[in-house]
C-alpha cells in the first residue's frame, strides 16, 4: 500500500498560563492601547455575564447560556474581524457581538424573551443567535459566496460547538467552502462539554481540526485561552479568505467554566477537580499578569475597570428591564413584508385576547 | 411548462443582477427536467451554480445568499429529496424576517418537481405540500399551466420573502401552450377561476386540473354546471374566492393529488364549515390521494385520484336522500 495523502495539524500558543510569551508576540501586541481595550473587554464581558445568570437566578431573565471561560476566544475573534465581515454565531459568543457593536441591553432583550434583542442597532449584517446547531455554518458559507459574486472583499465567519461538529450541516457548510473556495472561516470552540457530553464520546476523531482535511481545507489548533493566539491565528485565517485562498477551520481549546445553560447543572456529571484545574487555566488571569509586567495595568485599574463594568452593566439591565413588551400585532407584523389578508382575523383575535402584562 | 419555467428565470436574470440560480445538475446540464436549460451558458458560472449534492447547503446557503444581497432561485430535484433541507426551511428561511424584526430577510424561490403520474423511480413522485404550507413564513405556490408557471415564478422571484414552488412533473411536458415573454407577473395569493358554473364549485391546484376539468366537461352533458377555481397559492389560502363561488353554488368539492390526512383540501374545508357553512346544501367532498404511501409506477394512476372519481363526489352532492354513499366506517 501506498500512502496517497498526509495530513498534520499545528497547534499555537502565544501566551502560556502564566502570561509568559512563548512564542514571537504578533504586531498588535506592540500596540499598549489595543491590548487594554481587548483585556477591558474580555472583563465587561465577563462582569456582564455573572449578572446576565443572577437576573435569571432572580427571574429577571429566561434561560441564558453563559459565556464564562470564553472570552479569549470571543474577543480574539472580534478583534481579528473587520466590521464589514459577517458573523454567524451560535448563542454564547457575547463576547464578539459586544466587540462588534451589539449592545448588552439588546442581548438582554434577546435571553429576556423580546424579538427586538435581534434586531441590533449595529452591525446590521451579523446574524442573529442561531439555536438550531450547526445550522449557522450554511449561513456563512452562503453569505460568504455572495460576497464572492458581489465581488465584495469580506468574510464570515462562523462559529461552532465541540458538539456541532457532530452535525451533517457542519459538514456539509465545510465541504461547500472547499469546494468553492469561499471566503470563510469556522471556528470551532472546543470547550470539553456538549452539555453533559465530553468532547471523547462525541467523536473518535484526535483532533475537531482536522475535520477539516477531509473538506481539502486547513485546520489549525489555538489555545482558546490565550486571547493573543486566537487574534493572531483568526486573523491569519480571515486575510487568506479575504485575497481569495479559501476557507478554513480553526478549533479553539477552552473550557466552559460555567453549566450549559441556567437550565443545567454540570455537577451531575463532572468533577470539580476538573472544573477546579480548568480555572487555573481562564483566560483573563493570563492576559493580566501579562499586562502587569508589562507596567500597563495594576490593582487600582483594575478595581476601577470593575466599577466602570459593572456601571455599564447596571445601565443595560435597567434599559432592559425598562423596555416595554411588543404588542401582539409584533407577531403578525413582521412575518411577510407584507401581511396577507388571511392573517388579518388572527391579527385581531391576538389583539382581543392578549396579556396585558409587562411581561418580563 | 418547462419551457415556460425557463424562459422565466431567463427574464428575471437579464433583468435583475441579484437573481442566481442553485441547485444540483442546473448549470451545464440545464437540469435533470430542462428547468434551467441554457442559464449558465448565458450568464455565468457564478449566477447559476451547481451545488454539491447536499439538499440542507442548498437552502442554508440560500438564506445566507439572500440575506446579504443576492436573489437565489434554487432547484431541489425531487419533493423526495427536500427534507434534508426542512430544518434550514423551517427554522431559518421561513423565521428570519420576523425573528429579526425585518432587519434580515429571505427574498429565496426553492424550485421543485411535484407529484407523480410520469413513471419515475420510488421517492420521485409524492405531493406532500401540506406539510410546507403548515409553516408560517413562507408562501406555498403550485402552477397549473405554461401560463401560470410563467407569471407565478416571476411573482416569486420578485416578491420580498420566501416561496416554495412546486412544478407538477405531469405538467412539465404534458401541456403546452405559447407564452408571451414579455415579463409580467402573474398575483400571488389569489385564485384563478378556470370555468364559471352555477351548481358545484370544484377547488383543485397543479396537475389535478386535468382530471377536474375533464370531470366537469361530462358532468356539462350530465346537465351539472361546475366552477372550476385553480387555488394557485396553495399557502395562504384566498378563501374569499372560495366562499364567494361556494356561496354561488352551495356546492364544494376539493380535488386534490395528495393524501387526504390533513392534506390542503381539509384546511379548506374547514374555512368554509367556518365562513360558509350556510351556503352549502350538501356536505363537503374530498378527492384525494390515499393515506398510504405513493405506490411505484405500475400502480401510480391507481392513486392519481381519476376523472371518475371526481364525477362521482360531484353527483354526491346533488344527491339528497344521500343514501347510496360508501359507508367510511365499515372495513367490508
Amino acid at each position: 500500500m501506498q500512502t496517497v495523502a498526509e495530513f498534520q495539524i499545528r497547534y499555537r500558543q502565544i501566551l502560556n498560563p502564566e502570561g509568559q510569551a512563548v512564542a514571537p508576540l504578533p504586531a498588535f501586541a506592540g500596540d499598549a492601547d489595543e491590548l487594554l481595550k481587548m483585556y477591558r473587554a474580555m472583563t465587561q464581558v465577563r462582569v456582564f455575564d455573572t449578572k446576565a445568570v443572577n437576573l435569571q437566578r432572580t427571574g429577571q431573565l429566561g434561560t441564558y447560556p453563559s459565556s464564562l471561560g470564553h472570552e479569549a476566544v470571543h474577543i480574539g475573534v472580534g478583534a481579528a474581524m473587520r466590521p464589514e465581515d459577517v458573523l454567524a454565531p451560535v448563542y454564547r459568543e457575547f463576547g464578539t457581538q459586544l466587540w462588534r457593536g451589539v449592545t448588552m441591553q439588546e442581548i438582554l432583550l434577546y435571553w429576556g424573551g423580546d424579538e427586538r434583542g435581534s434586531d441590533f442597532a449595529v452591525p446590521r449584517h451579523d446574524f442573529a443567535w442561531c439555536v438550531p446547531i450547526a445550522t449557522q455554518t450554511l449561513h456563512a458559507a452562503g453569505a460568504a459566496m455572495a460576497f464572492k459574486v458581489r465581488g465584495e472583499p469580506r468574510c464570515a465567519l462562523a462559529y461552532i460547538g465541540d458538539g456541532g461538529t457532530s452535525e451533517g450541516a457542519f459538514y456539509e457548510a465545510l465541504n461547500v467552502a472547499g469546494a468553492r473556495a469561499l471566503p470563510v472561516v469556522f471556528l470551532v470552540v472546543n470547550n470539553g462539554w456538549a452539555i453533559s457530553v465530553p468532547v471523547a464520546a462525541q467523536t473518535a476523531a484526535q483532533t475537531l481540526a482536522q475535520k477539516a482535511i477531509a473538506a481539502g481545507i486547513p485546520g489549525v489548533q489555538v489555545d482558546g485561552n490565550d486571547v493573543f493566539a486566537v487574534r493572531e491565528v483568526v486573523a491569519a485565517a480571515l486575510d487568506a479568505a479575504r485575497r481569495g485562498a479559501g476557507p478554513s477551520v480553526i478549533e479553539a481549546l477552552t473550557y466552559r467554566l460555567s453549566d450549559h445553560t441556567t437550565a443545567d447543572d454540570a455537577g451531575r456529571y463532572r468533577s470539580a477537580d476538573e472544573v477546579a484545574h480548568a480555572w487555573s487555566l481562564e483566560p483573563l488571569l493570563r492576559v493580566r499578569a501579562y499586562l502587569q509586567a508589562a507596567g500597563l495595568w495594576d490593582a487600582d485599574k483594575e478595581q476601577a475597570l470593575l466599577e466602570e463594568s459593572a456601571r455599564a452593566v447596571d445601565a443595560a439591565v435597567a434599559g432592559y428591564l425598562g423596555t416595554a413588551k411588543e404588542s401582539t400585532d409584533a407577531m403578525f407584523e413582521h412575518l411577510f413584508a407584507a401581511l396577507p389578508a388571511r392573517l388579518l382575523e388572527q391579527r385581531l383575535m391576538a389583539r382581543k385576547y392578549g396579556a396585558k402584562s409587562s411581561g418580563h | 411548462m418547462v419551457e415556460a419555467i425557463a424562459l422565466a428565470h431567463g427574464w428575471e436574470m437579464q433583468h435583475d443582477d441579484a437573481v442566481v440560480v442553485i441547485g444540483q445538475d442546473v448549470g451545464a446540464n440545464g437540469g435533470v427536467f430542462r428547468a434551467t436549460a441554457g442559464l449558465q451558458e448565458r450568464f455565468g458560472k457564478d449566477r447559476v451554480q451547481d451545488t454539491p449534492l447536499a439538499e440542507a447547503t442548498i437552502a442554508g446557503m440560500a438564506v445566507g445568499m439572500a440575506t446579504h444581497g443576492l436573489k437565489p432561485v434554487a432547484e431541489i430535484q425531487f419533493m423526495g429529496f427536500l427534507y434534508p433541507a426542512l430544518d434550514q426551511i423551517v427554522n431559518h428561511l421561513s423565521r428570519m424576517r420576523n425573528r429579526t424584526r425585518g432587519r434580515l430577510t429571505c427574498p429565496v424561490v426553492i424550485r421543485m418537481p411535484h407529484g407523480g403520474g410520469i413513471h419515475a423511480p420510488e421517492h420521485h413522485s409524492e405531493s406532500t405540500e401540506s406539510m410546507l404550507c403548515h409553516i408560517p413564513g413562507i408562501r406555498v405556490v403550485c402552477p397549473s399551466s405554461p401560463a401560470r408557471a410563467y407569471g407565478l415564478l416571476l411573482a416569486a422571484i420578485r416578491d420580498p420573502d420566501p416561496v416554495m414552488f412546486l412544478e407538477p412533473v405531469r405538467l412539465y411536458r404534458a401541456v403546452r401552450q405559447e407564452v408571451a415573454d414579455d415579463g409580467r407577473a402573474l398575483p400571488l395569493d389569489v385564485c384563478f377561476t378556470l370555468r364559471a358554473g352555477s351548481d358545484v364549485t370544484v377547488v383543485t391546484w397543479g396537475a389535478m386540473t386535468l382530471e377536474t376539468l375533464r370531470a366537469v366537461a361530462e358532468l356539462d352533458h350530465r346537465g351539472i354546471s361546475a366552477e372550476v377555481i385553480d387555488l394557485a397559492t396553495l399557502s395562504p389560502i384566498d378563501i374569499d374566492t372560495i366562499l364567494e363561488s361556494v356561496a354561488k353554488t352551495g356546492r364544494l368539492v376539493i380535488v386534490h393529488e395528495a393524501a387526504r390526512n390533513v392534506g390542503v383540501g381539509a384546511e379548506i374545508a374547514a374555512l368554509v364549515a367556518e365562513h360558509g357553512l350556510y351556503d352549502l346544501q350538501a356536505p363537503i367532498q374530498r378527492v384525494a390521494g390515499f393515506d398510504t404511501v405513493m405506490p411505484l409506477f405500475r400502480l401510480e394512476h391507481d392513486y392519481i385520484p381519476s376523472v371518475q372519481r371526481i364525477i362521482d363526489a360531484v353527483e354526491l352532492t346533488f344527491d339528497e336522500a344521500r343514501d347510496d354513499q360508501p359507508d367510511m366506517s365499515a372495513d367490508s
